[in-house]
């Protein structure tokens, strides 16, 4: 096994902004907008880092796909341990466009690439919180995909997941190569080190187009409209649990 | 970096986040990205914004939910400090051969800018500790950076700066502690006032006189807690930095090796001054992290606090009120960060220089907060919100590290003495 491990991160508007919808409705100001690791991304790199620490994997491979400011989110795993970064340039309509389909099939091709054993992903991004890229990824490339991960254990060639399911924990075992995606409860982000931070300067970060790696990024997707979730009602009181019966008859809720 | 909090919100995310910003204004002062005319990372490298990024998490995670506690139960927090140290805060610009970050003084201004914004009191300790560890490692021989510094760069120990007497304050170059060569120890006697960790540190940098009057007569000298001779006064209650304990340090026939002795006989006057050039600029970076987060407080309770129908943010004074603030905010942190890079280049105008950025800054932020107290109205007078340790805070930028009048002197001085 190769030992390296692919690790997904996202540039996405930092979760402490207060999001605004253009005034054309074509979608969210992001313009001047502080952006951030997503913070799985986050989680996924530093479990990616602790395998490395603990010598069950080699190297610790960051990728983003995106604009030139993408960089600095590689350049954020890279000082949080990660060894190299990969930045899948695409900019401007096509970035606006790029979905969990497209950065699938580009994380697919470099996992080939790079004969990673391991992709792992954020469960899903807090822009858009598709929870699609880590499951079509897999799909792609015949690998079989441990989602939701809140524990990861590695077994020869094989990995442990323990899954964050609706029901409760799931524990499955599948073959590597394989792709995680991880939860929030899989681990505690370390906090970049200054010294590390000043190392990151002299890590590799190679730059390629979704056409080097033979993806065609065009989207089968037009986005018609984005709206504010509706204002919040003013609530209703009653006085006895016979009107709130009453009131929620007449809304149809029971 | 303990996305587990940021998450947990967003994974429960039901009711708006509008009114969790309200009940819990203590913490969301932390809200990053939003008024950009003031980002304090415009116009810094990428990797400065790095290391902003690191302080302002550490800062928000680590020590913003317990500055009201920190403050209010005088905890010297000396976990989190050590948790600061195991990312490089210790010794920020210290050299890395003895354990050191070996950054710029304008990678450190930044730095304790951010972490400020988390708990000043806290943060103004570890700048203190910072020039105290930068003294021993420019002034110390090889045999003294390396038996202090790395624990103090990891914060295993702590460090205090001792030059002010209860007969030396502006006037330091006519502090009386005497360092009395007997053998090959200094013999200590004297008295030191408002020492910041004074009592709880390690490692005690202290100005002595072992020649004649003035500043040629005084010295260096390092002196660790547990010397026979050297006690503590009581803790002294303050206004604001509570959690640093303050205490007078009392020599009495106190045995000092001459081996800890930084420097030459007679330089320690110059060394303890510059190691204040360096100091300045990190109590003016504290003074910037703090009116930065009462500017967004301000910003905040003002979207939100409606008063005649509007909220106040409609208001035209209020609304001039925080662009005057926010102009002055900028101006401070340009000053600053200006006399850091000057400091960090040894350019012939560096004193005078930071000098300037600790009047200037330390003076309009304090206004800065205050007026953000202000506009809190009755609220801002509350110690359940955090606009109010923000100015009791910072009012001491004002008067140690030199007093703003002192730094008047040393700006009259370089204007009226050049040829």
């Amino acid at each position: 096994m190769s030992g390296r491990v692919l690790v997904g991160v996202k540039r996405v508007i930092d979760y402490a902004v207060k999001i605004r919808v253009k005034p054309d409705n074509s979608g969210v100001v992001t313009d001047g907008v502080k952006h951030s690791m997503n913070p799985f991304c986050e989680i996924a790199v530093e479990e990616a880092v602790k395998l490395k620490e603990k010598k069950l994997i080699k190297e610790v491979v960051a990728v983003s796909c995106g604009p030139q400011q993408s960089q600095e989110t590689i350049r954020t795993a890279l000082a949080m341990g990660a060894d190299r970064g990969i930045h899948v340039e695409v900019s401007g309509k096509d970035y606006e466009a790029l979905g969990p389909l497209q950065v699938s099939k580009i994380l697919a091709a470099l996992a080939k690439k790079e004969e990673a054993q391991l992709v792992i992903l954020g469960k899903q991004a807090i822009d858009d919180d598709c929870n699609q890229t880590g499951q079509m990824t897999a799909a792609l490339l015949d690998w079989p995909q441990g989602t939701f991960a809140s524990e990861v254990s590695l077994e020869g060639d094989k990995v442990k997941v323990v899954r964050e399911i609706d029901g409760g924990l799931e524990t499955i075992k599948i073959n590597t190569p394989a792709v995680l995606t991880a939860d929030l409860r899989l681990n505690t982000p370390r906090y970049a080190t200054l010294p590390n931070i000043m190392k990151a300067k002299k890590k590799k970060v190679v730059n390629m187009k979704p056409a080097d790696l033979g993806v065609d990024v065009a989207t089968r997707l037009e986005v018609l409209r984005v709206d504010e979730p509706p204002q919040r009602q003013a609530g209703v009181k009653v006085e006895t649990v016979e009107d709130l019966v009453g009131k929620l008859k007449e809304t149809g809720r029971i | 970096m303990a996305a587990i909090c940021r998450l947990a919100r967003i994974n429960g995310l039901a009711s708006s986040i509008c009114s969790w910003h309200r009940l819990t204004l203590n913490k969301s002062s932390q809200s990053r990205g939003i008024a950009s005319c003031i980002d304090p990372s415009h116009g810094l490298t990428d990797e400065q914004k790095e290391f902003q990024k690191v302080a302002f998490d550490f800062a928000a995670n680590e020590m913003s939910p317990h500055m009201a506690e920190w403050d209010q139960k005088e905890i010297f927090p000396v976990e989190t400090m050590r948790k600061a140290a195991q990312l490089g805060f210790g010794g920020i610009y210290v050299q890395p051969d003895v354990g050191g970050s070996g950054l710029s003084r304008l990678d450190t201004s930044i730095i304790f800018e951010a972490l400020s914004t988390g708990c000043v009191s806290t943060t103004a300790y570890m700048s203190i500790h910072n020039m105290c560890a930068w003294m021993i490692d420019t002034f110390g021989n090889n045999e003294q950076r390396e038996k202090f510094c790395p624990d103090l760069c990891l914060m295993e120990k702590f460090a205090s700066y001792c030059l002010t007497e209860p007969g030396s304050g502006s006037d330091a170059a006519s502090l009386l502690t005497s360092a009395q060569q007997k053998g090959d120890h200094y013999i200590l006697n004297g008295s030191k006032a408002f020492i910041s960790g004074g009592g709880d540190t390690d490692l005690y940098v202290v100005m002595c006189r072992t020649g004649g009057k003035g500043p040629k007569g005084i010295s260096c000298l390092v002196v660790e807690k547990g010397t026979p001779g050297l006690t503590f006064g009581k803790k002294e209650k303050k206004v604001g930095w509570n959690s640093q304990p303050t205490r007078a340090v009392i020599f009495e026939d106190c045995a000092v090796p001459v081996t800890n002795r930084l420097g030459e006989e007679g330089q320690g006057f110059s060394i303890a001054m510059k190691g204040l050039n360096g100091g300045r600029i990190n109590i003016a970076s504290c003074s910037l992290g703090a009116a930065h987060a009462s500017v967004q407080l301000a910003r905040d309770h003002l979207l939100v606090r409606k008063q005649f129908g509007e909220t106040l943010s409609n208001n035209q004074f209020l609304q001039f009120k925080l662009a005057e603030m926010a102009t002055k905010l900028v101006a401070s942190r340009l000053l600053v960060r200006e006399a850091a890079t000057a400091l960090q280049e040894d350019r012939s105008d560096a004193v005078p220089l930071c000098s300037m950025a600790k009047l200037f800054a330390t003076d309009q932020c304090f206004h800065i907060c205050n007026q953000a107290l202000q506009m809190h109205g009755g609220y801002g007078y509350l110690k359940d919100y955090a606009v109010q340790q923000f100015v009791r805070d910072i009012r001491v930028h004002q008067i140690l590290e030199g007093t703003n009048e002192v730094m008047r002197m040393i700006i009259s001085r370089s204007l009226l003495t050049e040829a």
